[in-house]
This record gives structure tokens, sequence and C-alpha cells, in this order.
């Protein structure tokens, strides 16, 4: 197992190599010029120019990728060339935020599709079974904005029970925290819920007709102990792939659920970035994210092993 | 101890694990904070060389000026009184008694002549004084002498005007860095200072009361008067969606919309906790740009076919709508000031004239060559123009083309002097607020000396700049009036700029905030906010 985990962590330096160096390129080759939009309506062609030796723009584009490697090597993320401060602490700033949307959003995704999923494969062609794929098909099918503004409309501005927007850090108490990352959460977790409803329905589909099965219901073991212990652990490969990636894929796409709750996480920042062609700042997010979806996948491989032990590494 | 953020995130995540945060933690709790949503978000801090709205409103907030501009639009004394000698040369400066920055150090004349001397070298106004300037000396701690080798008419003005790019005083060490460098810090000597280790940029900006900021006695106006604080923290927050800020508002998560946005106000009039008005009956302009630099707008008759091609009321009424909130302008200082004049714009206001436009273009000779308008997607208050002006365009024959691209990619290109055929355009749109129009010496579309310091489209026109010059140098105010006339008219003949209309942004407010001072610039001070 350990050399395992070894290889891959080795595996990805290459991949993270070729993000970098893709990443850089494909931002010195897009338009829009950092220099022209910091300094503004009234600069000359000789501030512009001198702006853009301070920033470093005006080496050659290897020379730029290679300190900026060499940098980043030493832990050095940069400047964020329009707010002139550090990326690393804007990264830091944003991180927790995010995590704490994605996380929430990850638990009501699992509490809610997981069984939803197996309650439907069970009772296939029943009218929960129905349910269940209409309210995936709605949540597929329904923008995420939407979603959270009848969430908002409902929860937060008719019936008053929750905060119409914001994040408060966990240290301004449990209680605020949570208040405000449920709307999100469920907001973010609608495509989510819908997706690994339909996954695990179909998993659970073919497992359950499978000989073991019916040969422990020929035991006269009981239904709940069937689906959650012999049909789900059995069926959860695929599901667990689906909920990992899922995690990753909610850290970089979260930008809209951020925007209609106000949530100042990562996907605002790397928005705010690409707009302002802050380079510094999207290149870093950019790697963040490839790391991020590097770990996940390696977290996710490892964990076949622990639902289903013929797996080893 | 120094730590670095990665450190302090793994810190705050340990105890945030360990669910003691909230018990341990304590965040000092001003007793009046006002919420406030901006414009737009701020992320560059320097006020002298950010053209960003934003950001002059947050030099307003820390900064302060050596003259203010009442509500009527007269300079009043500041930071400072002044005399002007009798040939009209030399102006002394006297700072008031009890000055300091925000570090506790007393303001000096040496700061304000550090600091004027980096706002010339970005603000036209600016720049105009440095072309006439003979001297910029201090005479003790407390008085500085600015001696001219013409006289100019409006010196006091050009210091005291609330445009983007304000004459901020700093202190001297900030204001000697060299252009392109990140200021070192915030201290200003305002009547907020800046709390830096709550800054996020892109989402939040947080100012507390300057405790030793000693006001004016004379009543708040616009950004002259009293500056006396009666809050204890404003906060900027920044909201990407409108539709979010509006509930925000509603739910009194928030105190205050700066710009509340046209199509959303409907669900704020309704609610009797919030007022929603105008504080800046100036407004803004808005208004076209031509490329100078290539055919077809290298000829005056074609841009004069443009501009009487185009009626204000239609691109007013897709832009705005509500016509409490618009009205047609062809001035290119804008209505409602002193030096307002509509000479030669007559058809822009009276729904265009397209049969003389399609004279003109044939008389041009236009060759239906395509002309590229640049159309930003994500700016609101600039998305309709580009379509309205494109069609009205069309009608009179010419060929157009509208590219629509993200505004920073637009904010790029709009840079470039090529041809529209190789990447560059010939016509972009922009809005203005008209403290930053109002005169021949302060618009910026005005200047038109080439390549070398004119705004984006780059016009060479040296009759423009007599005529400019001469209004700099009149003295009188009827003198004044009617070179600005002048200039309104050459503007007009040689289509320098498209007025398309003049707007005023609403702001909104909840019933616990009132004394909100009324002008261009959206301040803090004066307001007060009930328990």
């Amino acid at each position: 197992m350990l050399g395992y985990f070894i290889r891959r962590l080795l595996a990805a330096i290459p991949v993270m190599l070729v993000v970098a160096l893709s990443v850089f390129l494909l931002l010195r080759l897009s338009p829009g010029d950092p220099a022209v939009i910091i300094a503004g309506d009234m600069a000359s062609a000789e501030q512009v120019a001198s702006i853009r030796a301070a920033l470093g723009l005006d080496q050659p584009i290897y020379t730029q990728f290679f300190i900026w490697i060499g940098n980043m090597l030493q832990g050095d993320f940069g400047t964020s060339l329009i707010s002139q401060t550090s990326v690393l602490s804007m990264i830091t700033q944003r991180l927790e935020p995010t995590i704490s949307l994605a996380i929430a959003a990850i638990v009501f995704t699992v509490l809610i599709s997981v069984p939803l999923g197996v309650i439907a494969a069970w009772r296939q062609g029943s009218w929960i079974d129905n349910l269940v794929m209409s309210i995936s098909v709605v949540g597929f099918s329904v923008p995420v904005f939407v979603i959270g503004y009848v969430l908002i409309q409902v929860f937060a501005i008719e019936l008053g029970w929750l905060p119409v927007q914001g994040y408060r850090s966990l240290e301004n108490g449990v209680g605020e925290f949570a208040r405000r990352l449920v709307l999100p959460a469920l907001t973010l977790s609608s495509v989510y819920i819908a997706l690994i409803a339909r996954m695990t329905r179909a998993s659970m589909l073919e497992v359950l007709k499978e000989d073991y099965i019916r040969t422990a219901r020929a035991k006269g073991l009981g239904e709940r102990l069937i689906l959650f212990r012999h049909a789900l652990r059995n069926a959860g490969v695929p599901i667990l792939t689906v909920i990992g990636t899922g995690f990753a894929l909610m850290v970089s796409g979260v930008v809209v659920t951020e925007s209609v709750f106000n949530i100042p996480g990562l996907g605002r920042l790397i928005v705010d970035a690409v707009l302002a062609r802050d380079y510094p700042v999207i290149q870093a997010l950019i790697l963040l994210t490839a790391g991020l979806y590097v770990v996940i996948n390696l977290l996710i491989d490892l964990s076949y092993a622990i639902t289903d032990p013929r797996i080893r590494y | 101890m120094h730590t670095t953020p990665l450190a302090g995130f793994t810190k705050k995540a340990l105890l945030t694990a360990i669910g003691t945060v909230s018990a341990l933690s304590f965040t000092a709790q001003a007793e009046t904070t006002v919420n406030a949503v901006m414009h737009s978000a701020l992320r560059a801090l320097d006020p002298v060389s950010s053209s960003a709205t934003i950001a002059r409103n947050h030099g307003y907030m820390i900064y302060d000026t050596l003259i203010g501009l009442d509500a009527d639009l007269n300079p009043q004394p500041q930071m400072a009184d002044w005399d002007i000698s009798d040939d009209g040369l030399t102006y002394t400066f006297t700072l008031r008694e009890g000055l300091t920055w925000h570090d506790g150090t007393p303001v000096t004349a040496a700061d304000c002549i550090a600091s004027l001397e980096r706002w010339a070298s970005f603000d036209p106004g600016g720049t105009l004084i440095l072309d006439h300037l003979e001297s910029l000396e201090a005479l003790d701690d407390h008085r500085f002498e600015l001696t001219l080798s013409t006289p100019l008419g409006d010196v006091i003005g050009l210091m005291s005007k609330p445009s983007a790019m304000a004459a901020f005083m700093m202190p001297e060490d900030v204001a000697s860095i060299a252009p392109g460098q990140p200021l070192p810090n915030q201290i200003g000597s305002g009547p907020f200072r800046f709390v830096a280790d709550e800054y996020q940029p892109g989402v939040k900006v947080v100012y507390e009361r300057f405790d030793e900021y000693e006001p004016r006695d004379e009543a708040p106006s616009g950004t002259a008067g009293s500056k006396e604080v009666f809050v204890d923290r404003v906060e900027w927050v920044h909201m990407p969606d409108m539709q979010t800020t509006v509930n925000a508002i509603n739910s009194g998560d928030i105190d205050y919309i700066e710009r509340t946005p046209f199509d959303l106000l409907p669900l704020l009039e309704h609610n009797p906790e919030i007022t929603a008005d105008v504080l800046d009956p100036l407004g803004m302009l808005t208004l076209a740009r031509t490329n100078f630099l290539h055919p077809p707008f290298d000829d005056a008759r074609i841009r004069r076919a443009a501009l009487l091609a185009i009626s204000q009321e239609d691109v007013m009424a897709a832009l705005v709508g509500d016509p409490r909130f618009y009205q047609t302008c062809a001035s290119v200082f804008g209505c409602g000031t002193q030096l307002s004049s509509e000479s030669g714009g007559e058809s822009l206001t009276n729904g265009g004239s397209l049969d003389e436009a399609r004279a003109l273009l044939e008389e041009a000779g236009y060759d239906q060559r395509p002309i590229v308008l640049l159309q930003p997607s994500d700016v609101a208050t600039l998305t309709p123009q580009p379509m309205v002006v494109a069609q009205a365009l069309r009608n009179a024959g010419f060929n157009v083309e509208l590219r629509q691209m993200d505004w920073q990619t637009l904010v790029s290109q709009r840079a470039s002097r090529d041809a529209s055929a190789d990447g560059g355009w010939d016509m972009i749109f922009t809005n203005f607020g008209v403290d930053s129009t109002w005169s021949p010496s302060i618009n910026p579309l005005l200047i038109a000396t080439g390549l070398e310091g004119s705004w984006f489209g780059w016009p060479t026109d040296p009759e423009m700049e007599e005529l400019r010059t001469e209004f700099a140098l009149a003295q009188s105010e009827e003198q004044r009036k009617a070179m600005a006339d002048a200039v309104q008219r050459h503007a007009m003949e040689q289509t320098t700029l498209i007025p398309l209309g003049q707007f005023q942004n609403v702001t909104s407010w909840r019933q616990e905030l009132s004394d909100i001072v009324e002008g261009p610039v959206p301040v803090f001070w004066g307001m007060r906010k009930a328990d």
C-alpha cells in the first residue's frame, strides 16, 4: 500500500508540471494585458511600459516561466498584480469558506442521495422510484442559481428561518456558521444529489440481481440488512468514485453558488482573477485545483480497498 | 513574531476543529457599523494613480484634500485656506491647525507639495497646472506657495474636483514613491482609518473612525465642510450578484447600496424601511468615442454622420428605462453645471437626423468598410449603448460589426492603436461622472494632442487645444462660459465625442441611516445610524 501511495505521488509530479506549463502559456496567449488594465484610462505609453517592466511582464515568456516555477518551488506563490497582496494569503483567506461549503454539500449529498438511490432500486418501478427519478431530473435540469434563488425566497425571505446571504467563519460560533451554510450547501448539492441518486440506483439494481442477494433472502435475512450491508457495500465502488470526483468538482465549480449567496470563496477569487488577468492568482489557483484532483483521486483509489476487500495495492 | 499565512490557516483550522474557538475568540464589536455595498469591489488602493471610481471613493474615506467642493460645486477650504496674488500667478496655501496623519505625525507643507507633484503627474488637470508651473515651495511647516508662469483661471477648481484621481494629500514618504510601485501603507489624514488586517481584496474593506480627526466647523456639503464621523465602522462588502444585494438590504443584512440596478428598484420601492433616492443629481454622462487614427473615422464628416444618426432617447430608454433617472443632454460637459452648453448637438436630443447623416456619408464617399464597435458583455451600464448605436448607424448606411467581449478584454483592446481590421476598433463606449467632464480643463475626452496625452481614440486637433488653453487662461466667469461654449461647438463639429445622454444613480439605504451627505462622491461622514 505504501509503495503504491509513493508511486502515485511521484506520478503526480509530471502531471503538475504539464498543468503549470499549460496554464502559463494559455494565459500569456489569451487577450488582455494586465499592465494596461492596471495603468488605467489616462496612462501614457511610457507609464504602461514602466508598469509592465515593474511586473516583469517585459521579460521573455520562458524567463517568466522559470522565475515563476523557481519561486513556486520555494513556496513563493507571488504577489497579485492587481491588489499587490500575497497570493498565498489571498488563497488561504478564501480556502475556508469554499472547503466548508464543499464539505457541507457533500454531507448533504451523501445523506440524501444514497438512501434515495437505494430505496428507488429496492422499489424499482413503484411510485417511490418514479418520484426519486423525477427529483433527479429536476436536480439535473434546473440551473443552480435558480435553485438558490428559490431556496432563498422560501426559507430566508418568506419563512425567515435562515439568512439570505453571507458566510461566517467557525470562529464566530458554530450556530451562525451552520445557519449560513445550509442554503448554499443544499443549492450546491442539488445536482450531485441527482447524479449520485441515479448512480446508486443503477449500481444497486445490478447488485440486487446477483446470486448472493438471492441467497441472503433465502436465508431469511431482513431487507434492511440485505440492502445496506450486502448490496450497498458491493455497489459502493462506483458511488465512491462519483462522490470523490464530485467533491473536487464542487471546489472548482462553486462560483455560481458563492455569487448567489455572497460567499467569499475560491470560486469568486478565480473568476475575479481571470477577469482582471491577474496571472499569479490564476496560476496558483489552477495548480491548487489540479493538486486537489490528484489527491482526491488517490484517496478514492485507496478507499476502494476499504469497501472492497478483494482490491489490494 | 512573524507567521506565514499558511501557518496561520493551519492554526485556525486546528482551533476550529476542536470546536472551542467560538467560546475563546472575541472580536471587538463596534457600537455602530454601516454595512455598505458599493458599485464595485476595491482591489487597487492607490486613488491617485488609479482612474477607478471606487479607488476615488476609497481615497475620500482615508485621505483629505486641500480644497473641498460643496454641493453647489463651489470650492471651499478643507485642509487649507488660500490667497491668490493680484497678478493671478502666486497661490499661497495655509494648512489649518490640528491636521495629523493616522500615525499621529503632523501634516506638513512638505507632505502636501509631494502629494501635489504626484497627483499632477497622473491627472490631466494637474498636468495643466504642471505645464504652467514656475515653482512649488514650502514657506514653513504650515504654508507653501505655488507660482505659475502664466495665470490660469481655474487652479482652485482643478485642485478641488472630486473626479477620479482627485488631489489627495499623502505623507511625503508615500507620495514620493516611483510610479508603478504600490503604496507602502494606507496612512492618510482623512476622517476614517483603513483597517489593513481586515482588508480582503475584492471582498471586504473596513474603515474605522479616526478619533483624532479635527473636522471643520461648517456643515457638511459635498466634499467640503465638516467631515465629522458619527459611526464607529464602515464596511464595504462586495456582492457580485445584485439580486443577492437587494435581498440583503431588504432583510437588514446591509444598510446601504451605492448604485441600485434600475430593473431591481421595484423590489425596494415597496419596502417602507428603505429609501431609494438620487444623491448625486449630476450623475453620469454616457458617451461614444470614435477612433481618429484610421478610416473611416479619421474623416470629420463621417464622424459627424455617426453623431447625426443617433437619437439619445433611444439609447437612454434602453440603458435606464425609467425616465425619472435620465435625461437627454448634448453637452460634452454634462448638463446641470455652470458651463453646460448643448450647441451643435441638437440632433442628438431631437431624435437624430438620418437624412443629414446619409447625405454626409455620401458626400464623404464612405466605402462601406466595416466599422467595429466594442461591446462589453459584463457591465450592465455599458452593454445596451453599443447595440442601440449599432442599429442607428446601420439605419444611416454604415456597415457595422458589433464585437462582444468581457470588460477587461475590452480595456486591453481599446488601447490598441491598430486599424479595426488588425485587431483595433472604430467606436467604443464609456460612462464618466459629470464631476469628471464638467469643464474643458478636466474632461479627458477633450484632450486632442494625438498619441501623447489624449484619451483612447487619440484625436489630434490643434484648434481644440487652443480653445482649451484659452479656457484655462480665462479670468472671468463670462469669458470662461464663452470659451466653454466655443469648445462645445467645436467638439460637435469635429465630433470629438458623441454624448449619448445623462443618468443618475439611485442609492438605497435602510431607515436606520440618516443625515446622508449628498454630492458626487458617496461619503460616510455626517451619516448617523440608529440602534
